[in-house]
This record gives structure tokens, sequence and C-alpha cells, in this order.
């Protein structure tokens, strides 16, 4: 039996049959569309697929079949918190108050939404210890432009034209580089120190007059927190740059550290991992950014601002000279933003403080399950995530972290994050989140133990999993060297049609 | 804890098992004077009084109003499917799909995703999802310079004003923006001054990586899109679309008028205007762009043993493999809204798509008769779909007055194009199929009853108003 | 894994083959192994002037991506197109139909920089 279903589905467009499905939508009068332009018109109507809705509803549901997800089973993804999503947020995000509300609705029309924004940067400021905060950022990655773009602001304001570098560890993620490429900077990746944290000395080499930003993850990705940060702190400010903190590991140390009480000129939250806010497949996130008193000038607009009166108003556009502008459009995500308040509303501070306890405990937990089957290569008191690594295995059977992530599935498992961060040979990072039961944390850790044995005494079987999976390992090679990257008729001659 | 499993007991048996008495010894690695100060937050919210304290604030809100507000965001019917299907756990609480042997469910729809939007757009490759409309507009932008190796783009004045900001904001830190201004009479007026466009092609010193403009662009005119992809061809440019993408069930395609690259606000198609987001960015190009493209690509394939199978591909592209070199930092992206999208297209059909246009069009000619009747016109002459602006004399005070009368009167133009003479009395309004005959009819007889009370208090007769 | 003994090598695993005022360059059999499945290789135009061990182009595999750095300075001659339709032909044929570019070499007096097939066969063996 397979952790999800196993009807492969045909495609939407293989599922089309002329004339299905018309109906849903009264008919305009013939003439409606007569005063078009003939250039601006559509010549041949394109070639949507034709369903009834009963046949929508089984390909999308059959297809949810075939998906793993948190509220079918454990999904120890590192890096990514993949917690429990609270139904009553979804609920919540879907009153007619909120969802039909539009983006450019006078502010008198929306005040529900407007002190709800300006109580979550109020939550937000106060957990990451910032002094303001901007709600704007769609995702994590836009959250991290922004701030390295306010810091390139604030630099340029004070005529340091000259500071061009970005300094990021190499365990950082991808992301962090490439935002300082976004903002027209240059990256310099600092190697790690051999226990796995920041190496100060290192980042002191490299620190000079050329450096704008320090981006920093902390807890690291390898979920171990920067004992040192205190020190890096006061050399990034000595050599006249900024410190970004990369909020990614911020369910490990809520009501624990606040990184702008600690010196962190700037952050962000990714609110889909630390305030349950749904992953949705990929995403929609949305990534609030806090900053210092230095930066909140140069904050995006429009910012939520509370009037005399006690009404809530949006800022207008170019209100404020300073603002480095728009990263998007209207003001945020905050249909997402919404569901990160209710479960802030939820928890409070004392119950912020004990998601972190459990999720570092749990994770804690784990790791000491594991440690006589797998190499623990950062062997101490980790946060809410470890790395784990199969390396001792690799060399003694040829079973590497790939096959043993397939192998999971097998036994019910999503796998771990694999291959990440790049430092660690043959790595796996395991983060089990605070809503995971400890049978479940046992019956995972029995598992990993248990292929850690099959590597030995049946390697094929690793080897050529997952075999309980609606399909088995793909040819991903062919997928690059030809993309097929959407459907044409002739794509269904190649390959059998499943149903 | 609400949503926490673990009881006391289960907690003592994972400290016992660590060997510590305490949480706190997982947090000694915090040094002392950097642990934090207290949390200071409201308290923790039982369900029951959280869902009457959201409901509570989602009151707040009006959301009764009969609303000709689009301006980049607009409403339309969504079949009850949409969401129900939207819902299910599977879809939502999944995330990335890292392992395709258990994401096939994700990878497939996304596959769909891209097929359903290069049919619309006429361009092949299309990327699964960026933040919104603004974002895609800019990275689309940022393709152009690293295809053409140039650092300059050309953005017409009647692109969305939020999109054309957050371009310079992109673009801020490096590259170059020039604005096509408007033609600001004529037929052509409120659409993109071609002369204009040449002129700017024409600096040598400066080549154009790419040329950007809107259909219907944002006073919900249409530009002559094939001249403007000529010109830019020319001059060694690539072009950039932006557009709406309901209108493409009548309006024709990107692909087929030159354009290299499509991007756009997907909300129109299902998605909640929810203030602002989440939406769907699209992000659509040609075949020769594929490696320009930023965001995730999935690709069909199959497994070893031949079964048809999904992945993601290209991935070499992407910021956690190429780092500083990736095409875009975008990592987490809008793939639950590029669902909704594909659900809700493929509820509705080719058919139903075409009837959401035509409505509009209906709609918005019935509209401009009633504010017309009551003696708001047109500012511009040339042909539209669903959106149009006309003129209220002072309008920003007209528009808040309105909101008395339960009629949110679209958008005051001043408000967000304050530099473009002859909109200061602009109102940009729009229609859908979801507007009905009774709010075009309460819209101009409120518009009409304020006309008048104004030309009453300041001596002057709305020109060309006569009762209804 | 055998070193073809007549070329010469880049610690970063390109080769070249000198011919008269000519070079011809790929990646070694060692580094297409290493990267796996390559999928795709940006290489530059013909004209381009290319500083010795300065990147000139980019290989990607399913899941990884490596520089190119050129064994020697000089102007690009050609590119090999035929890898934009065959990118496998690098792991295939790494020192034959995978070639990568051709180069009129510039200074000929660096190839004395560069490993002979001992030094690096020595250096794969280490790593």
């Amino acid at each position: 039996m397979g952790v999800v279903g196993e009807r492969l589905q045909p495609s939407l467009f293989e599922r089309s049959r002329p004339g299905r499905g018309d109906g849903k939508i009264p008919h305009p009068p013939q003439d409606a569309l007569d005063r078009l332009p003939g250039p601006a018109r559509r010549r041949e109507p394109p070639a949507l697929p034709e369903l009834n809705e009963p046949e929508v509803v089984r390909h999308y549901v059959n297809l949810s079949q075939l998906n793993y997800a948190v509220d079918t089973g454990f999904y120890p993804l590192g890096s990514c918190t993949m917690k429990f999503n609270p139904k009553l947020n979804e609920w919540a995000a879907r009153l007619a108050g909120f969802a039909a509300l539009h983006p450019l609705a006078p502010d008198a029309v929306a005040q529900g939404t407007l002190r709800l924004l300006w109580e979550l940067e109020g939550a937000l400021a106060e957990i990451g210890g910032m002094r303001a905060v901007t709600l704007q950022p769609a995702a994590g990655a836009q959250g991290e432009l922004t701030g390295i773009l306010m810091i390139r602001a604030y630099h340029h304001a004070g005529g340091d034209t000259d500071r061009t570098d970005v300094l990021v560890p190499d365990s950082s993620h991808g992301t962090n580089p490439a935002t300082a490429t976004m903002a027209g900077l240059r990256t310099v990746t600092v190697p790690s120190a051999p226990d796995g944290g920041v190496d100060v000395d290192a980042f002191r080499a490299a620190l000079g007059p050329r450096t704008a930003a320090v981006m920093i993850t902390n807890p690291s990705t390898l979920g171990l927190f920067e004992e040192r940060i205190g020190e890096l702190l006061d050399a990034v400010h000595a050599a006249g740059a900024l410190a970004y903190m990369d909020g990614a590991n911020l369910n490990a140390i809520l009501g624990r550290f606040k990184p702008g009480e600690a010196g962190f000129d700037v952050m962000h939250f990714n609110v889909h991992k630390t305030f349950s806010t749904p992953h949705g497949g990929g995403g929609p996130g949305a990534g609030p950014v806090g900053v210092g008193e230095r930066l909140v000038p140069y904050l995006p607009e429009p910012r939520v601002l509370r009037e005399a009166d006690g009404s809530f108003r949006l800022e207008r556009a170019g209100e404020r000279a300073t603002s480095i502008g728009r990263l998007r459009s209207f003001v945020g995500n905050t249909g997402v933003l919404v569901r990160a308040y209710a479960y802030i509303r939820a928890h409070g501070g004392t119950g912020l403080r004990e998601v972190s306890d459990d999720a570092v405990l749990a994770a804690n937990y784990l790791k000491h399950r594991l440690r006589d089957a797998y190499d623990l290569p950062y062997d101490r008191a980790c946060k809410h995530e470890f790395v784990a690594s199969a390396a001792s295995i690799r060399r003694r059977t040829g079973i590497r972290t790939l096959d043993i992530a397939k192998r999971l599935i097998d036994h019910g498992f999503h796998p771990p994050t694999i291959y990440f961060p790049l430092i660690v040979e043959e790595g796996m990072l395991i983060e089990p989140t605070e809503t995971e039961s400890v049978e479940t944390l046992d019956a995972f850790a029995d598992a990993l133990i248990a292929i850690a044995a099959e590597a030995q005494s049946e390697p094929q079987r690793v080897r050529d999993a997952p075999r309980h999976a609606p399909v088995r390992r793909l040819d991903e090679t062919t997928a690059a060297r030809q993309p097929n990257l959407r459907w044409r008729p002739s794509a269904g001659g190649v390959m059998p049609c499943p149903d | 804890m609400p949503y926490g499993p673990h009881t006391g007991d289960d907690r003592a048996r994972m400290l016992a098992a660590l060997g510590i008495d305490s949480v706190d010894r997982l947090f000694d690695d915090i040094p002392a004077h950097l642990q934090a100060s207290e949390l200071r937050l409201p308290p923790p919210e039982p369900e029951l009084q959280l869902s009457v304290h959201l409901a509570a604030l989602a009151a707040e809100n009006r959301t009764d109003l009969a609303s000709f507000l689009g301006a980049g965001v607009y409403r339309h019917w969504s079949p009850p499917a949409v969401d129900q299907i939207l819902l299910r756990g599977e879809w939502y609480t999944a995330y990335t799909p890292y392992q395709p042997e258990i994401s096939q469910g994700t990878l497939q729809s996304v596959y769909e995703y891209q097929s359903l939007m290069a049919e619309l757009t006429g361009l092949p490759v299309v990327s699964a999802s960026h933040y919104d409309g603004a974002s895609a507009t800019a990275e689309a932008a940022l393709m152009t310079c690293r295809q053409t190796r140039r650092a300059r783009v050309l953005v017409s004045a009647a692109v969305h004003p939020h999109y054309r900001a957050t371009l310079r904001t992109y673009f801020g830190a490096r590259l170059e923006v020039d604005e096509i201004p408007m033609a600001a009479s004529g037929d052509e007026a409120g659409t993109l001054d071609l002369a204009a466009l040449e002129r700017l092609l024409a600096d040598r010193d400066r080549p154009v990586a790419g040329v950007v403009a809107a259909q219907p662009n944002f006073l919900g005119l249409f530009e002559p899109m094939d001249r403007i992809g000529e010109l830019a061809h020319a001059a060694g440019a690539l072009f950039v679309a932006v557009v709406e993408p309901v209108s493409l069930a009548v309006l024709a395609p990107p692909g087929e008028y030159g354009a290299d690259v499509a991007a756009g606000e997907g909300q129109p198609m299902g998605i909640p205007a929810q203030y602002g987001g989440p939406y769907l960015g699209i992000l659509a190009a040609t075949d020769a762009l594929v490696r320009q493209i930023p965001g995730r690509l999935v690709g069909l394939t199959t497994d070893v043993d031949g079964r048809r199978a999904y992945v993601m591909t290209l991935r070499a592209r992407e910021q956690d493999i190429r780092r500083d070199r990736a095409a875009s930092n975008i990592c987490t992206n809008q793939a639950l809204l590029a669902l909704a999208a594909s659900i809700w297209l493929a509820s509705i059909g080719p058919h139903g798509l075409r009837d959401v246009a035509a409505w509009g069009a209906q709609r918005a000619a019935e509209l401009e008769s009633a504010l017309a009747a009551a003696g708001a016109f047109r500012l511009h002459p040339g042909p539209y779909l669903n959106e149009f602006a006309v003129r209220v004399p002072d309008a920003r005070a007209v528009h808040r007055r309105l909101l008395d009368r339960g009629i949110l009167a679209g958008l005051p133009l001043a408000a967000v194009l304050p530099d473009e003479r002859g909109l200061e009395d602009g109102l940009l309004v729009c229609a859908t199929e979801l507007t009905t005959p009774d709010e075009i009819a309460r819209f101009g007889e409120a518009l009409h009853a304020e006309l008048a009370a104004s030309a009453a208090t300041d001596g002057r007769v709305p020109v060309g108003a006569r009762s209804r | 894994m055998p070193v073809p003994a007549e070329l010469r090598y880049t610690k970063d695993h390109e080769w070249v083959r000198v011919d008269g005022e000519e070079a011809t360059v790929g990646i070694t059999e060692y580094a297409a192994g290493q990267l796996g499945d390559v999928v795709f290789v940006e290489l530059p135009e013909a004209g381009q002037t290319l500083e010795q061990f300065g990147t000139f182009g980019v290989v990607e595999s399913v899941k990884a991506v490596s520089d190119l750095f050129a064994p020697l300075s000089g102007e690009v001659v050609e590119a090999n197109a035929e890898l934009a339709g065959r990118p496998e032909l690098v792991n295939e044929e790494p020192y034959g139909a995978g070639w990568m570019l051709r180069l009129l070499i510039a200074d000929a007096t660096q190839v004395g920089e560069l490993l002979d097939a001992a030094a690096y066969e020595q250096l794969t063996t280490e790593a």
C-alpha cells in the first residue's frame, strides 16, 4: 500500500470533448463584442479543454491524492517548517469581508483589514525586536530583496556608494546570493568554521569599506544557533556594514532570541514557515520585513498608518520620499497575512514560546534516536532541525542519501531535505516541527534505522525505491535535455495515456 | 499551545532520553546577554473566541457596495467547485514537489497550468508562477536585459502604475527605465505615443533591451501591439506584453503579435480580491528565452518503468543551484493560485471564458450609456473592452460621497496618476459579468444626483447633464 | 580512467589540444563523470576574447552547475554548435565530439602553465 493514491490521470486536454461543460454562464447578446477593433481581436479561440463539472472534480480529486501532504503524514522537510495548518485560518481568510475586499478600496471601506495589518505589523515587530515592519513582500526571497535594497539606500543616503559587497556564509540559502545579484551587489562567500558556525575571523577578514551587508541565517541552515553572533554583529557594525537576518529558521527561537535586540538591522519573516500559513504546493507565502530605527525611512510603500483619531490608512504614493518604492502591486499578500495574524492571536506570547520549545525538543529527541544509525556531523544541541549524514553508510554500502530518501517513501514518510546545506556530504536536513507527536517521531526514527540496516542487508531494495508510489524514479535527464513544458496532442502518442 | 500534541508525560519522556531536566538546557547556546526580553503580545485566544474576533474584523470592511472598481483586479464569478477542490489538504498542505514520486498531483497540475497559459498567450514556455502581475512584469523586463545584454527598458506610461513602480524598484540599483508617454489628444489619446517610442528607441548610446506595453492598457484602451512589437524588434529590443488573462479569450494573443514575453496578473481567473493577494504572476515566453525565464518549470518525462510522469526541470537556472548567478531569487511562488486558475479555466471552459469577456464588454457599454446620461462622458475616444475612464468634475470628492450612496465608483485617476495631464477629473470604471443592470442604474442615478447637487452648490450645470 | 597523453589540462578539469596556432578545449572524462548527465552547455560566441583561467561558459547537469575556465588566452574561433542539441556528447565523447571551443592562441608560452597528463592523472586520483 502506497502512502498516496495510485490513480494516474490523463491530462485535462485528453479528457476534453467538444461541447462539454457549457452552460454555467448565460450567453451574452450576440453583438456584445461588435465594438472590438479588428486588429485587437483574436482570430482562433484558445484551444482550452472542454469538461463537465463531474469530470473536473474527479480529475483534480484524483490528482490531489497523488500528493503527499502535511494533512496526510509526517513531512520533515528541513528548512521548510511543515507544521500543521490550522483550519480556522482557512475559514477566516474566506470570510467575505476579507476575501471580497478590493485592494484599491478607499481606506474608509477597509478599516477591518487595515486594523488587522497594523496589529500584525506590531506583533511581528515585537517578535523580531524590530522598530517597524513592512508586510508588502510576497515571499521570503522578496523580503530579502527588500532588505538589501533598503540597506543599499541607507548607504547611498550617507554618501557611501562604494559598498557593493554582500557577505554570506557558504551554508546560506541560495536565495541570499541570488538576492545580492538582483540588488546589483556582489556576493562574497565566507567558509563556515569546522563546528558549522560562522567563522568570525574569516568574516572579520572579509569585512571592509566595500561591505554593504552581511546576511546570516540564525539558527543556521545546519540547525545550530550561532553562538558567536554577538561578536559577529559587533564586527559588522564596526566595519560600517549592516546585518541582515534570514528569518527562515525563526520557528526555533520565538520568545528566546529577538534578532533586533541582538543587533540585527533588518530581517524577514517566512509566515508560511513560522506562522503556519499553508505552503500551497510551492506557495503562496508572504515575507514581511522588520527593520531597526536606521532603516525605517527606506521601508517600501505603502505603509499602514494609524491616524490620531484611531482610524487606519494606507500611505499614499510618493508620501515618503526616502522609500525604496514598491516591490509588487498593492499592499501585500493580505490573504496570507490574515492566516498569520490568526495564528499569532491563537498562541499569544506564551504559546509562541512553547512552539519553539516543543519544536526544539522534538528535533533533539529525533536526533538522539538516530545517533547510532547515522552520522551526526554537528553533534551538539540543535535547534528546530538538524543535519544527519549517510556518508558512512555510503562508504560501507554504496547506498546514498538519495536512495535512503526514496526508501522512506516506501515506509510511508516524506523524505527530509537532502543535499542541503551544500557543505555537508550526503546530508539530510530533518525538521520535525512542534505539531508531530512522539509516536510519529518514533515511527520515523524506526524507519530511518531500518533503512540503514537494509542498506547493509538488502541494498538493491533501497536502490530500487520507491516501490510503493504511483511512479518510480524519473528520467530527469531527458526532461532537461528535451524539455516538454506544455501539452500538445502528439505528446499523448509518445506515452500511453494512463487511464 | 493550541495545536501541539505533547502531554506533560511526552515532554518528560523526551527530556529523559536527552538526559536533561528542562528544555531550557537546549537554549543554553544563546549567550545570556542576547536572550530575548519577554514577548509582549495579547494573551492567547481560544479558537471560539478567535473566530468571533476575526468575524468582527472582517465585518468592519464594507463589501456590500455596488463596485465598479477594477484597475488591475477584477471581480469574477467562480464556480464553488473551484474553492472546494482547492480546500483539499493534499493541495494546500504540500510544498514544492522536490520528491516527484509523491508529488505527481502538484506536478501534473502545474504542467497543465503551463499548457493552459501557453494556449491563452500563444507563447510556449510558461513559468510555474510569480508573485503577481507587477513582479512578473519586472522579471520579464529583467529577462530582456539578460538576453540582449543591454541595460535599458522602455515602459509605456499606460502600464499599471504599480507595475511601473515595481519595475523601477527592481531596476533601480543597476538598470535604466524610461517611460514612453501616452498620446495626449486625438484618436490615440490615452494610448502609447508611437512617435515618442521611435525617438526613445533611436538613442544609439543607450540601446534598448525591451519595450513594455499593456493590452488592454491601464485606462482600458487598446494599444497597437503589432506596431509596437515591430518598432522594438527593428531596434534589436525584445517586446514584453502585459496582458489580462480573461480578455485573451477574445483579444489577439501575445504570441500572435510578436511579443517575446507576456506578463500579467492571473487574479481574474477565479482568485478573490482579498485586498491585494495572494495573486498569480503570469510569465510566458518564446522558446528562445527558455533559459532566461525565472521560476520553476515542470516537464513531462517517464519513470524507470516508462510510465508518464512529471518533474521539475531546468532546475540549474534556479537560486538553490546557481546561487548568485541564478535567473532570479524566486523560491516560494504562487503554486496554489496557479492551481486555482487552472481549475477555474477547466470549470468554465473556453466558451465560458469567452462569455465572461463578452459580458464584461456588454455591461461596460451599458455603464457608459448610464454614466453619459448622468453627465459623465468618456475621457478617450478609442474603443475599450470592459474598463474606461470618464470625466467627473471634482472626481475625488464625488467618489467619496458616492460611497455613502452605496456605490464604489471605480478609481479616481488622480490618486494613482497624479502627474498625468488631462486625467485629474478622471474616474476609471469597469464592469464584469457580475455587474448587474440594477447596479448600473443605481450608479447612474447616484452620480446624477451628486452632479446635480454640486451644480446647485456652485451654480454650474454639469455639461451634458440631463434628467433620466 | 585513461587520460590522453597528448593533451594539457587545467586544475579545473578542462583539457586543451594545441594544434599550431589553434587550440581545442573541452572538459575531461573525470569532470563529466563528476557532473553526471550534462543537459546544457553555455558557450561564448566566436570573436570573443578569453583570458587564461577566466570563465568562458557554464556546464549544467540535472542538479549541478559548473563554471568553465579557459586553459589559454585567445580569441574564440568556433564554439561547438552541436552541443546545443546534443549536450550528452560531453559525457559520451569528452575528448572527441564533446569538444567545446576552438581558440586562436594569444600566447603560446601559457601552455607551460598547464598540467601534463601525468600531473592531471595524479590530481584526479588524489581527489
